[in-house]
């Protein structure tokens, strides 16, 4: 069976969340892959959920936020923004390539840029194929647990 | 009130009114020549002069600023009066013999020629009758001081200060208005001023914006106004009986509790101008939907009358549609009332003038109630229907009269021809989008644009009034191109929602709040400054951070970053996100 | 009536943390008389076969410190963990991996090329690297397996109590001593499983005495980089301080020393990841917002990885790295 990607998406409830509703109501295919989380604000993801996500089998995470300057909260994006850049330094030396997480600003009626986004990023987690953490923890694990007895 | 008695007609007044207003209200005419209503009498020219009898003794004195008493008889007409008259008028027929003014006071008194020959005759038709108006009207009125007269007797003249332009001249142009005779002159030497918003705009300082508007009240332009530059003039203040007009009103900002908004900014019309092809603002008579609308308003600079710049009648009108929408240069979509105003436009320039009518359109959109019989009606009236958008428009190179003919081409698809219409007038049907500053009115808001730059609605078909924030509801052209009954439909919409709120008298908000738990909280302060809405305090004495839970919006922000995990984001805890996250990776 | 019997291991670590047990100082003594000490290889001979013989749950208290890096740091592990009716992780790197544990970020392979080939003092031409079992004349010679990767103690076998810190402060080695002596001797009940002794419910920053302000860091530094203002806090002067991240106990000893909190004494109570939690933190108050001013600030912080879980590398969300 091919590889399906299973990537969990943090939206904000007021630009990507709607965006990402546009377009299911303008009957704009998007993948299946992406799992949605709601927030209320691009800035509410912390960087433990996002690694969270990718220890629990994620193979990719998006984050949604609005346009800079057009956040509900102000500034909350800009928030997420740093906080993805500097995570993102961190997942290069656990050895997660880093393309496996991805923000996007998407605002409420770009239910286009929703679709364009989920389809490319979906193209881009199915290149680099699974990351199977679980599976790749529990193994050395189990392989170890081998040695000893 | 004093009763006096005016060429034996009995009238009662005011006392102290001038003999002039009397007899006015006794229906007497007397001549006048120096008086206006506009400054205080002056009574040079004497033409006013009246008989005042007092018991058996007789006075001439000038009507314009003789006050009335009780019991005084008038005579406008005796013999005395009339000899006066004809001296005074044979005098300034004399001096000025071809001065309309002049001429027809002198016919109306039945003075045919003077007798008396004038050193300083002057033959010219707008000759200076030397009334004085404009130097009244100068100082009293707009209290500039400019005009004045120089030299005595014979010499006599008005003059500018050194008989130069003067800078405290503020060109408001009264003593031209108030020249009887048109000596004075308004002269556009060199027009480098801006090209006023509308070419067809208000003409007076103080107007009618918009006539069908409410409240349909006048604005005074500031920087017009007499009164504005010079202190003077306060005509306005001093006819509008219910003493209506302050000067001393401020643009003031005011702050007003609100707890819900409505927001129905309106929308922009596009910039014809931007698309050159069409000529706006480089050829005349080339009008934007809204300058035309203007011009058809009965209260409007022509008085509703359909007329080319030099002021002829229109022999061929061509309206234009889709200018800006329906175009992937600039508006993809469809602007939904031009079809509808653009027939409206046809309808009455056909009614007001004999011109030949062309449309041009992609398709006739005819939706609404009624629109379509409109649409038929239209057809029945002879209006030329071309299916095609225009290409350009240009100047019709054969015209060499300067009659400013027009040449609109087109491919009339339904022919399948391309075709080139002779108009003299063409009216474009601008695309409506969204305000300038749609966006800084969003942010302010925190509401969203659609792709077409509308404010957002939270949901096409079942919410189209309200918005993603609580409390703010849009309505109208702010929220989409739409025409005045959908506009009302949705602010009818709006009202009702907001209402629903006000009769509840209270309203939900969401749970949604961050929560500081003190035990865990070590005043790190990491939280502090990330608040948007400054809703985290530290407490110095204990040390730690707590939520303000009015201020706080419940963004969460604060409870990614709490190092200590002490603020938990209430409906948007750790807990809740880690289990569904737990849940959406399950399988 | 026979005195309860204490056990002291040490697995992967440095030794600080038996001499922390020492620096508490006379009350060593206290504990040399109230416990019978079975077994301590750092301080008394005893052979692992000595606690192979002991009976099952025969030792009361078993302090174990050091990290799971060898096949024998596991065996003894697992061996105390049958022996005793307490164990307890004792430090930082039983509680979590420590130092040790930073070596998850590479591999095995790696950290023995490292050690057998680069570094400038080795001299190892033939390229020999140590193997788990050596034959000889006299037979099979075996040394420790070295893991691929550092765990901690609970990752091994199950743990009672935690007392964390590198090393754990000697005060709350002492108080804690006192308090299993309390409650052996009085009959109290055991505190919950999985407690955290030794340790308070807040921050560093609870102890901390340096006064704070609200946080917008246009860079980071390091140490020598900048002149330390010893009364402020040392987030607001930019210096990487996992401080705000890090558990209440020590007193906030480094930074009254005018050195920033490493993060030794853990996660505070509600986090899950320190290293995290510090990350979403620290990147929350960088005054920038464009990219590029971003990155420039970021870049001003040297290893992130490494500082942020310098001590919690193998409680880490993401626990094991290279693939």
């Amino acid at each position: 069976m091919a590889f399906e990607p299973r990537i969990v998406a943090f939206f904000c409830n007021w630009c990507t969340y709607t965006g990402a509703d546009l377009a299911g109501v303008s009957r704009l295919k998007s993948p299946a892959n992406i799992r949605i989380i709601r927030t209320m604000c691009s800035g509410r993801v912390d960087p433990s959920f996002i690694m969270k996500a990718f220890e629990l089998g994620a193979d990719g995470v998006l984050i949604g936020g609005c346009h800079p300057g057009d956040c509900h909260y102000a500034e909350g994006n800009y928030k997420a923004l740093r906080r993805v850049h500097l995570l993102k330094k961190m997942m290069r030396s656990f050895g997660i390539d880093e393309k496996r997480l991805r923000l996007e600003w998407i605002s409420a009626s770009e239910g286009d840029v929703y679709q364009h986004v989920a389809t490319e990023f979906t193209q881009t987690i199915r290149s680099l194929g699974p990351l199977n953490w679980k599976q790749h923890v529990d193994q050395k694990s189990s392989s170890e647990q081998a040695v000893v007895v | 009130m004093v009763t006096v008695k005016i060429d034996e007609i009995e009238v009662q007044v005011q006392e102290d009114t001038p003999i002039l207003k009397a007899a006015e209200k006794a229906g007497i005419w007397i001549p006048t020549m120096c008086h206006s209503e506009l400054f205080e009498p002056y009574g040079v020219c004497r033409l006013c002069s009246v008989e005042v009898i007092r018991g058996k003794r007789s006075r001439i004195v000038t009507a314009c600023n003789y006050p009335v008493r009780e019991g005084l008889t008038i005579q406008t007409n005796s013999a005395k009066i009339q000899w006066i008259r004809k001296i005074i008028m044979e005098l300034m027929l004399s001096r000025w013999p071809n001065v309309k003014v002049v001429k027809e006071t002198a016919e109306k008194l039945g003075i045919k020629e003077s007798r008396f020959p004038s050193l300083e005759r002057d033959e010219a038709e707008d000759a200076c009758i030397l009334c004085g108006r404009c130097v009244n009207v100068c100082r009293e009125v707009v209290q500039a001081e400019i005009l004045a007269f120089a030299y005595r007797g014979i010499k006599r003249e008005v003059v500018l200060p050194f008989g130069e332009q003067s800078d405290k001249c503020i060109v408001c142009g009264a003593c031209a208005l108030v020249c009887p005779t048109g000596h004075i002159k308004m002269v556009i030497e060199d027009y480098k001023g801006k090209k006023p918003e509308f070419t067809l705009g208000p003409k007076t300082s103080i107007y009618v914006p918009t006539m069908q508007g409410i409240p349909r009240v006048p604005v005074i332009d500031a920087e017009s106004c007499i009164h504005f530059k010079t202190g003077g003039c306060e005509t306005c203040a001093k006819v509008c009986e219910p003493h209506a007009i302050n000067y001393d009103m401020k643009e003031e900002v005011v702050e007003i509790d609100a707890g819900q908004i409505l927001l129905t900014t309106g929308y922009d019309i596009f910039d014809g101008s931007k698309m050159a092809q069409f000529g706006y603002g480089m050829l005349d008579n080339v009008y934007s939907s809204l300058e035309f609308e203007l011009m058809l308003n009965s209260t409007g600079p022509t008085g509703g009358k359909v007329q080319l710049k030099n002021g002829k009648a229109p022999r061929a009108v061509g309206i234009l549609h889709c200018i800006g929408s329906r175009d992937h240069e600039h508006h993809p979509y469809c602007s939904r009332v031009c079809c509808m105003y653009a027939l409206k436009f046809a309808h009455l320039v056909h009614d007001r003038t004999e011109a030949a009518i062309y449309q041009f359109y992609i398709d006739m959109r005819a939706f609404g109630k009624g629109y379509e019989e409109f649409y038929s009606r239209l057809l029945d009236e002879g209006i030329t229907m071309i299916r095609g958008k225009a290409a350009e428009v240009v100047e019709s190179t054969w015209s060499k009269n300067g009659d400013g003919s027009l040449l609109i081409r087109c491919e009339d698809t339904l022919i399948g021809k391309f075709r080139e219409v002779p108009v003299d007038m063409v009216i474009l049907c601008n695309a409506m989008e969204p305000q300038k500053d749609v966006d800084a009115i969003r942010r302010v808001f925190s509401i969203s644009k659609s792709p077409d730059g509308f404010f957002l609605e939270r949901h096409p078909k079942l919410d189209p009034t309200s918005t993603m924030s609580d409390g703010i509801y849009i309505a109208g052209c702010a929220q989409g191109p739409k025409d005045i009954p959908d506009t009302v439909a949705q602010a009818s919409s709006a009202a009702a929602h907001i209402l629903s709120y006000i009769s509840k008298g209270e309203v939900e908000i969401d749970p949604v709040r961050a929560w500081i738990d003190e035990k865990y909280c070590s005043g790190c302060r990491i939280c502090n400054s990330l608040c948007p809405y400054t809703a985290i305090d530290f407490i110095e004495d204990k040390k730690i951070s707590i939520v303000n839970d009015v201020l706080c919006k419940g963004c969460g922000t604060c409870v990614a970053a709490c190092p200590a995990s002490a603020i938990t984001g209430k409906g948007f805890s750790d807990a809740q996100i880690l289990a569904e996250l737990e849940g959406l990776l399950e399988i | 009536m026979a005195k309860p019997k204490l056990a002291l291991y040490w697995a992967a670590s440095c030794g600080g943390c038996d001499v922390a047990v020492l620096d508490i100082e006379v009350k060593i003594l206290d504990v040399a008389a109230f416990f019978d000490i079975v077994f301590w290889p750092c301080a008394t001979d005893f052979k692992y076969k000595d606690v192979e013989a002991m009976p099952d749950k025969s030792i009361t208290l078993c302090l174990f410190n050091g990290s799971i890096r060898n096949s024998e740091n596991e065996k003894l592990a697992k061996l105390l963990r049958a022996k005793s009716v307490v164990l307890v992780a004792f430090g930082s790197c039983a509680q979590e991996g420590c130092i040790p544990a930073l070596a998850n970020l590479t591999t095995k392979e790696a950290i023995f090329k490292t050690v057998y080939l680069d570094t400038p003092s080795t001299h190892n031409p033939d390229k020999i690297f140590p193997q788990p079992v050596t034959k000889v004349k006299e037979g099979d010679l075996e040394i420790p397996v070295f893991w691929e990767k550092v765990k901690s103690l609970d990752q091994v076998v199950d743990v009672d109590y935690y007392i964390p810190g590198c090393p754990p402060q000697s005060t709350q080695v002492a108080a804690v001593i006192e308090a299993v002596i309390d409650i052996l001797k009085n009959g109290k009940p055991l505190p919950p499983k999985g407690t955290i002794l030794g340790a308070g419910d807040k921050t560093c920053c609870d102890e901390c005495p340096r006064t704070r302000k609200e946080k917008k860091v246009k860079q980071f530094y390091r140490l020598h980089e900048i002149l330390i203002n010893p009364d402020e806090c040392l987030l607001d002067q930019g210096i990487v301080c996992m401080g705000p991240a890090t558990r209440s106990g020590c007193g906030a000893l480094c930074v009254k020393a005018n050195v920033p909190c490493r993060g030794c004494y853990g996660a505070p109570p509600n986090v899950h990841d320190q290293g995290l939690k510090m990350l979403s933190a620290i990147s929350s108050v960088i005054d920038a917002q464009e990219p590029d001013e971003i990155d420039k600030i970021i870049n001003t912080i040297a290893d992130p990885t490494g500082t942020f879980y310098r001590f919690s590398m193998a409680h880490s969300t993401l626990k094991i790295a290279d693939l």
